[in-house]
């Protein structure tokens, strides 16, 4: 028997690449002003489902990422990697949502979904660093959660086994399933593009993305239905409206500063062996060192 | 009712730092709310616990005792904290950004439907003015944090929904003792009126704890590396430095992320904080989410190549040059100078 494993994956803005234009007027994320990756820890945690895949014929695995329409790159990569498939959760509705209305997003997508024995995400996203959405998601869908986890050891007979990385130390759980699964980047990298899947996957688009397709395209689709990444939207996923957006996200930000460090008067050194050997005589003799 | 909370961590029977680090802060926050200030403490075999508690300035202290609160699992505890909170009602909620905290933070702000910030770097209490629905709220806490890896940093307020929740890390809020003879009350917690038998299906098979073999939060002198180190080979340089001089070695998180350090080195907003007597910074360039984590360090050194790096601006001496170059007659002219 194979499990029904669902990865949540999140499309990031690459945080360590960051321009001017990078926040709106609101103290949102201005996104579409910045490259877009996958986030690390997500790779971490689809790396564990593949894993499991490998272990228990018969598994499959699903991506679910919510996001703007070009977050289906994120699909298209973990097809790439060995997943199965994937839903992109897209609507204007979810614009400004914190973590908890994101959760419920996600919850309600879920829902919607062949039920998972187990959903895997990543620790944190590196946007919000929050590592927020797994442990609430699991709340919403009433499974217990195992956060920080570095392995996956095993997940047969109704039971996982988790192995968790701690501030001082390892931790090894047992929990029935289904089960929520963070995963840390201390776990193993994700395996590369498999060369084959990515020929078979590179045409793969959603809806809106095929609009614009030429009649070939269409006609190789209606031959290989798995080029085909569904979309979800509101109306698909029975949510209230009101948990949702800004309006379901009970944080607001009330303001947005950019970082300005206070100026000291500094003493300028170069490299020349003389300034090195004053400056190391001067932190001896006042004790800084020494 | 309508008081300040600190959530504890208990490990083998003692409160972690960061929980009397919250504890102090949730003090000052109480006073300026004419509030109380309440503790949470869930474990096993932990009697007495209060005591220390109430020194830092808890005037209540709510004790749950029993063996299913202890090693830590996250349904029990949810099960125990949104109970009691649905009693108790407080206007805020802190918790350290632990492991600890971040597991379990997150769901009871779900099962409360509260809002939660994460890894705040301060707390404050102050007014909001909602232009848009024409109303005003007195005394929020704003949860002051870098987002978007550092680059900027965004004052979060919960206007509507309570508790307001914030974690924050270890070692960013000052620990001090409130009064060695403040005396406040126990509230010894039935667990059985919270707990469900559903609440017990996670165990913990294994446990394999070790002392830190990293100690940079309590160390003196700081050599720290950022990704201008530019190979492991040249950050291990560091350690050398570091050796000399009776440091330890610290990283920025672009250094761990590219594989320079371990993650336990890691500085910044994301890492430890520390505040040593002299910081050096070698081939760092400054970005704000490290910065949060060191600029409290009594000296800086700043080593890079870029004479107009963010670093150079809170650093006391700025050294431009090759760090490959700078760290070796660094390690000479000590030698030198002490023999």
């Amino acid at each position: 028997m194979g499990l029904n494993i669902i990865v949540l994956a999140k499309q990031v803005p690459d945080t360590r690449n960051v321009g001017k234009d990078a926040m709106k007027a609101d103290g949102t994320v201005n996104r579409a002003a910045l490259p877009a990756i996958f986030n690390p820890e997500d790779l971490n945690a689809l790396e564990q489902a593949l894993r499991l895949k490998d272990k228990y014929k018969g598994t499959t695995v699903t991506i679910l990422t919510m996001g703007p329409g070009r977050a289906a790159d994120i699909i298209r990569e973990g097809l790439y990697r060995g997943a199965d498939k994937g839903y992109l959760l897209t609507d204007r509705a979810f614009a400004g949502s914190d973590t908890l209305a994101t959760s419920y997003a996600i919850s309600r997508a879920i829902m919607k979904l062949e039920k998972a024995d187990i959903i895997i995400a990543g620790r944190q996203a590196i946007d919000g660093d929050t590592a927020q959405v797994g442990p609430q998601v699991a709340e919403k869908l009433g499974m217990p959660q195992i956060t920080y986890a570095e392995e996956i050891v095993s997940a047969d007979k109704g039971k996982v086994v988790v192995k968790r990385r701690l501030e001082r130390g390892v931790e090894t759980v047992e929990s029935p399933l289904p089960v929520v699964v963070t995963v840390n980047s201390s776990a193993p990298a994700c395996r590369p593009r498999n060369a084959k899947l990515l020929m078979k996957y590179k045409h793969a688009k959603t809806i809106t993305e095929s609009q614009n397709a030429s009649e070939d395209y269409i006609n190789l689709t209606n031959d290989r239905p798995f080029l085909s990444i569904p979309e979800m939207s509101v109306n698909d996923i029975d949510a209230d409206s009101k948990w949702l957006g800004l309006s379901g996200s009970p944080t607001k930000v009330k303001q947005i500063e950019n970082i300005v460090f206070q100026a000291k008067e500094a003493k300028q050194l170069t490299a020349a062996d003389d300034e090195i050997n004053e400056l190391m005589k001067e932190l001896i003799a006042n004790h800084t060192i020494g | 009712m309508n008081n300040v909370f600190v959530i504890c961590e208990i490990d083998e029977g003692k409160v972690v730092d960061v929980s009397l680090e919250l504890l102090t802060k949730g003090r000052t926050l109480a006073n300026e709310l004419k509030c109380k200030l309440e503790a949470v403490a869930l474990g096993h075999n932990i009697g007495g616990i209060e005591k220390e508690l109430y020194q830092y300035g808890a005037d209540v202290v709510h004790v749950g005792d029993d063996e299913r609160l202890n090693p830590y699992t996250t349904l029990p505890h949810t099960a125990v904290i949104t109970g009691l909170f649905g009693e108790e009602k407080p206007q805020i909620a802190l918790l350290g950004a632990t492991t600890f905290g971040r597991d379990l933070g997150p769901r009871v702000s779900s099962a409360l439907q509260s809002g939660l910030t994460a890894d705040c770097t301060s707390l404050e209490i102050g007014d909001h003015e909602d232009k848009k629905a024409g109303k005003t709220y007195k005394d929020l806490l704003y949860q002051i944090r870098p987002a978007f890896g550092g680059n900027i940093v965004a004052t979060i307020i919960n206007p509507d929904c309570r508790p307001q929740m914030a974690t924050v890390r270890e070692g960013v809020m000052k620990k001090e003792i409130y009064d060695k003879h403040h005396k406040g009350k126990l509230n010894k917690l039935d667990i059985n009126k919270y707990l469900k038998p559903e609440d017990l299906v996670v165990k913990v098979v294994e446990r394999h704890m070790e002392k830190s073999k990293v100690n940079i939060k309590n160390s003196s002198i700081i050599v720290s590396g950022g990704y201008g180190m530019g190979s492991k080979e040249n950050f291990d340089m560091l350690y050398e430095l570091a050796d000399v001089i009776g440091a330890e070695v610290g990283a920025s998180r672009a250094a761990v992320d590219a594989g320079y350090a371990e993650h336990d080195r890691q500085i910044g907003q994301t890492g430890v904080t520390v505040r040593p007597k002299l910081y050096i910074a070698c081939g760092i360039s400054g970005q704000i989410q490290h910065v949060a984590g060191m600029e409290d360090s009594s000296m800086i050194i700043a080593i890079n190549n870029d004479p107009n790096a963010p670093i150079n601006r809170i650093a006391d001496y700025v050294i431009t040059g090759d760090v490959a170059e700078i760290v070796p007659k660094m390690i000479k002219y000590y030698k030198q100078n002490t023999k």
